[in-house]
């Protein structure tokens, strides 16, 4: 982000709000000289057909990602508590939904 | 919009690789461990899976990536060129905006693109720079010129058409980024096509001359949509790896066919003949038959000499050299604001 020689606008990563209620959903990323720029290139790429009410734009320099390769062992340990699914547990049919 | 992906190498790929990629994309030599995540790979393609940006890749997948989604990118930005052309005459104000959306559209699906690509690990700057010097291809239909108001239409209608026919397999590409850039395009295009088939609509309801424009236009632009599949089957040797990789799912001959099926009834219903005697229904086949395409003629074109590349090439390096002082204005003020910043905080 703060590299003096860059040439390029830094690129930024766009969340979207389709509707209120909804989550930002992550959408793409473009190149902007800085967050309001990106905001207003992000509303002309990814909002054309009012396919959001509210935009985030966050430097994709500054998002911490996990590592594809590791990420057997990463998430491994939630695979074997299956008891943490409601499957897991046998109710008598007469209870009904539980 | 884009097709002919596979069939035609970028001007550098072709110098330093110069042969189709084996299907095992490894080296013999390989270490073990290399070979492992090979096989994983394999596996995860070949169980219809999908690849993330920095999870392992062979080599050649990535490179060809590159080079299909960038090509891609590339043809959506050289397409705005022809129907931007008509954007300060197109015959009403309606006209005028749908063309303008249009054409936005084409710039934005550019920008869906070139993002894509860029989480393969290539930079915007060496794609630009890949397009202005000559050395990446884009789609060859792009290298026509629009005449008149009918072509516009055509475009919309054919060129469009033939582009959704392709574009909506890779929406199942195995490349996740690719796929998702894809079904957003997909969904805006079909109103590319739409447009441009209404717009020839009103046109056949017009004069004599306006009718004919249409058939004119409709003559000129037909071989040259069949021939955006890319060649035949049996030349086009990069098909099959694509197919293995699960970057291509459909292969170019069937595209074209699909197309051809798609678009006689079209025709039909606008008024207008499509201009290949050898054209018809084929009940053994349940498809229709068509004509020889000039594939002399396409090769030509993709190779630098059809029509417009020149101005097409020239159009974009000048608007790029144009805004060179608005893109240091921009990153200048930036960075002048966050100085600012920092010393206010200080």
């Amino acid at each position: 982000m703060s590299t003096p020689a860059l040439k390029e606008w830094p690129l930024w990563e766009v969340f979207v709000r389709s509707k209120q209620g909804l989550e930002h959903k992550h959408c793409g990323s473009l190149h902007a000289s800085d967050a309001q720029h990106a905001l207003q290139m992000a509303r002309d790429v990814y909002t054309r057909r009012q396919e959001g009410v509210s935009i985030w734009v966050v430097p994709s320099a500054t998002i911490s990602a996990s590592e594809p390769n590791d990420k057997g062992e990463f998430f491994e340990p939630a695979s074997d508590k299956v008891y943490r699914h409601p499957t897991f547990y046998v109710i008598p049919d007469e209870v009904g939904h539980m | 919009m884009y097709t002919q992906s596979f069939s035609v190498s970028d001007q550098d790929d072709a110098k330093s690789t110069g042969q189709t990629a084996s299907l095992v994309a490894v080296p013999k030599e390989a270490s073990a461990s290399e070979q492992a995540l090979q096989a994983q790979f394999d596996a995860r393609i070949d169980a219809d899976g999908r690849v993330e940006p920095r999870e392992w890749m062979p080599e050649a997948y990535r490179k060809t990536l590159v080079r299909q989604i960038s090509q891609h990118a590339h043809s959506e930005i050289v397409g705005m060129l022809p129907e931007g052309n008509w954007i300060s005459r197109a015959p009403s104000l309606k006209r005028k905006a749908i063309l303008i959306a249009k054409v936005q559209d084409e710039g934005g699906h550019g920008l869906y693109l070139y993002s894509a690509a860029e989480t393969l690990g290539t930079s915007r700057d060496q794609m630009l720079d890949a397009l202005h010097t000559g050395k990446a291809k884009y789609s060859s239909i792009f290298n026509y010129p629009t005449l008149n108001w009918a072509d516009v239409g055509v475009v919309g209608w054919l060129v469009d058409g033939a582009a959704i026919m392709n574009q909506i397999p890779l929406c199942r590409c195995s490349y996740g980024p690719y796929a998702r850039a894809m079904v957003r395009v997909c969904k805006e295009e079909s109103f590319h096509q739409r447009q441009g088939y209404e717009a020839l609509l009103v046109m056949m309801q017009g004069t004599a001359e306006q009718k004919a424009m249409v058939q004119d236009a409709v003559n000129r632009w037909w071989w040259k949509c069949l021939a955006m599949f890319g060649p035949p089957d049996a030349d086009s040797p990069n098909s099959a790896q694509g197919m293995r990789w699960g970057i291509k799912r459909i292969s170019n001959d069937d595209l074209r066919q699909k197309f051809v099926d798609a678009t006689v009834p079209q025709a039909k219903v606008l008024g207008v003949t499509l201009p290949d005697p050898d054209l018809k229904w084929n009940e053994e086949r349940q498809a229709h038959d068509y004509g020889q395409i000039d594939w002399d003629e396409f090769w030509a074109t993709v190779n630098g000499n059809g029509p417009c590349n020149k101005e097409r090439l020239g159009a974009r390096v000048k608007a790029w050299n144009d805004g060179a002082w608005v893109r240091e204005a921009a990153l200048a003020h930036a960075q002048k604001q966050q100085a600012r910043q920092l010393k206010e905080a200080a």
